[in-house]
């Protein structure tokens, strides 16, 4: 318990200092964007990684409701002329339905198979917002979503848009925090383990795993919302197969069950293809070869990896 | 306290039991004993509501538990100590005892109560006292076992079942194990306990099922089953007869 609480405040004692003064030192809107970019992935990671790490169910198309959050809130305010603050609520009642809906027949499957059900729907709805094109504007995508202001303060400002993005990652990592410890939480980590057992306990894990679906979802909703609004222009190329691959290599390589990993994760993540710019056409290869290291070498995660070393060059100077 | 009768299980088109009538009176601690495969897992998943297919009627204080989900069905006061242990590896002894607890915590006031109880599973085996923080995967087989009985005692029942508890632990520690139970049953509690060790259960049980694929072919009080010939012949070995005081731990004599 103790040391637990100890590296828990260690890592909100590095992250929020860092977060703080970046935005404050950092001028480039370039670079403001690139965090916050992270910060969006970030939610997008600690979403899936409460389905995945914690609940121990996998989903292949993840990205399927980082989209329908996205084109949510988008359609609303481009076709209706909703204001993204009005749009936000609807966005979140629409995903979490579609969460629900698939949910409900798709977390009889287990392992493999909800893998395989998973990534079809996620390839079903990036058909759909590539055809339905009177709608989502096809495979062009759709311009002119209008930017996020509140009162006097406008978000088309970088610096801005990065401190509310991490503002609600930051209520985001608490909340899941609080949750993961709590009474259902302890249920939701017992599925993982063994399933049978958590039922035999009297823990209904049909409902469980049911709601910490729509609640990932809901995650990848927020993250698209805050997608939409930064960049102002969506096509469906943002949401297809390779992202919701790409997001489980953020859980995986931050660390499956840990919060502050899928922050390390989606950072590495994020940050990786913008360093590696330098190696041009061996970009992708670079990036393979790094992933690979990572998981030979901590395949537990990059925080317990790091953590693991830290430890034992601590036990070493004694 | 619960009574089962006529039941019949199915897995898909197996009939695991065919027809069992078996009953538990309020503090007795009954023992059903059968060969691997004759359905006492079976039954047991039946009870916790664990299997959609049976047919028959299982009653708890008068209630049919036909269609329950098993959390309802812990509510009701029957807890269970699954085939295997099943306990959660990854999770804090600590968070496995909670979990017992899982269908109590909803309301505050019950917060202290369980608080209490965790006291007195870690006093009945203190052996996890000094673990708790120390993730359940880590413990010894018999800690693990002793942790999964403290995790049903954690639901407050009033019948606690107990599928094949002693599965792979040494002699001293299955006595030790069998001598709780046999304290719990003294302090008030309903138990049924599933053997394939029948003599030892026999020992401490008040009365015995005997099950064969999938039929009761004995009952009776343990006394007279330890003592019938067809039994001691079928499970209890030809010749327990004549080794089995050697090598025999007697019960009281181990706390
Ligand atoms: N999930 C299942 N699917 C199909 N058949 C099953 C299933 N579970 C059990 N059976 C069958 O039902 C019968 C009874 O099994 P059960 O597990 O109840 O036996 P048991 O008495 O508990 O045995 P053991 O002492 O080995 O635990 C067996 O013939 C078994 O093959
Ligand atoms: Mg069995």
């Amino acid at each position: 318990m103790k040391p637990e609480c100890f590296k828990n405040r260690l890592y909100y004692g590095i992250f929020l200092p860092v977060i703080a003064v970046s935005g404050f030192v950092i001028d480039s809107p370039y670079y403001l964007q690139v965090l916050t970019f992270i910060g969006i992935n970030t939610l997008l990671t600690i979403g899936l990684n409460m389905l995945m790490g914690y609940a121990g169910q996998i989903s292949l198309g993840h990205a399927a409701f980082y989209g329908i959050g996205a084109y949510t809130t988008t359609i609303l305010t481009v076709h209706f002329d909703f204001s993204p603050w009005a749009a936000l609520p609807c966005t979140l009642v629409v995903t979490g339905m579609v969460a629900f809906l698939v949910g409900l027949p798709m977390l009889k499957l287990t392992g493999y198979y909800l893998g395989m059900g998973t990534l079809g729907f996620g390839m079903i709805v990036y058909v759909l917002f590539r055809e339905w094109s009177h709608v989502t504007g096809g495979s062009s995508g759709m311009v002119g979503i209008p930017s996020l202001s509140l009162g006097p303060v406008s978000f088309s400002d970088s610096r801005n848009y990065f401190y509310l993005v991490w503002m609600i990652v930051l209520v985001c990592i608490v909340f899941c925090q609080r949750l993961i410890q709590s009474r259902v939480g302890r249920a939701l980590r017992s599925i993982s383990d063994s399933e049978n057992a958590a039922k035999a306990l009297g823990v209904d894990t049909k409902d469980l795993k049911l709601k910490i679906f729509i609640l990932s979802a809901l995650f990848a909703a927020m993250a698209g919302f805050l997608y939409a609004h930064l960049v102002t222009f969506i096509s469906p190329g943002s949401f297809d197969f390779m992202v919701s691959i790409r997001m489980v290599t953020m859980v995986v390589i931050g660390g499956m069950a840990s919060i502050w990993g899928a922050l390390l994760g989606a950072s590495v993540l994020t940050l990786l293809p913008e360093c590696l710019h330098a190696f041009a056409d061996f970009e992708m290869v670079v990036y393979g070869l790094i992933l690979m290291l990572i998981m030979i070498f901590m395949p537990r995660g990059l925080t317990r990896g790091l953590m693991d070393i830290y430890e034992r060059s601590v036990s070493k100077q004694i | 306290m619960l009574n089962i009768q006529n039941l019949k299980c199915y897995h898909g088109r197996i009939q695991a039991i065919k027809g069992v009538d078996l009953f538990i009176g309020k503090g007795e601690l009954v023992t059903l004993v059968g060969a691997n495969g004759s359905g006492k897992s079976t039954l047991v998943q039946a009870v916790c509501g664990l299997l959609n297919e049976w047919k028959g009627e299982i009653r708890f204080e008068n209630e049919l538990l036909a269609g329950l989900k098993p959390s309802s069905i812990v509510k009701r006061g029957i807890s269970m100590v699954p085939e295997g242990r099943m306990i959660f590896s990854t999770l804090s002894v600590l968070d496995n005892l909670k979990l017992g607890a899982y269908t109590r915590y909803r309301k505050k006031r019950m917060a202290e109560a369980v608080e209490n109880d965790l006291q007195m599973v870690l006093d009945l085996f203190p052996v996890l006292k000094d673990r708790a923080s120390q993730p359940a995967g880590t413990l010894s087989g018999g800690e693990q076992q002793m942790l999964a009985i403290g995790r049903a005692l954690m639901a407050r029942p009033k019948l606690l079942v107990l599928d094949e508890p002693s599965v792979g632990l040494a002699p001293l520690l299955v006595r030790k194990i069998l001598s709780t139970l046999e304290q719990l049953r003294n302090q008030g509690l309903t138990i049924l306990l599933i053997e394939q060790n029948a003599h030892a259960a026999l020992e401490i049980a008040d009365r015995g099922y005997v099950i064969e694929t999938g039929r009761v072919v004995l009952e009776g009080a343990a006394s007279d089953l330890l003592n019938d010939e067809e039994l001691k012949k079928v499970y209890l070995g030809k010749d327990y007869c004549e080794s089995y005081p050697k090598n025999f731990i007697p019960l009281r004599c181990c706390n």
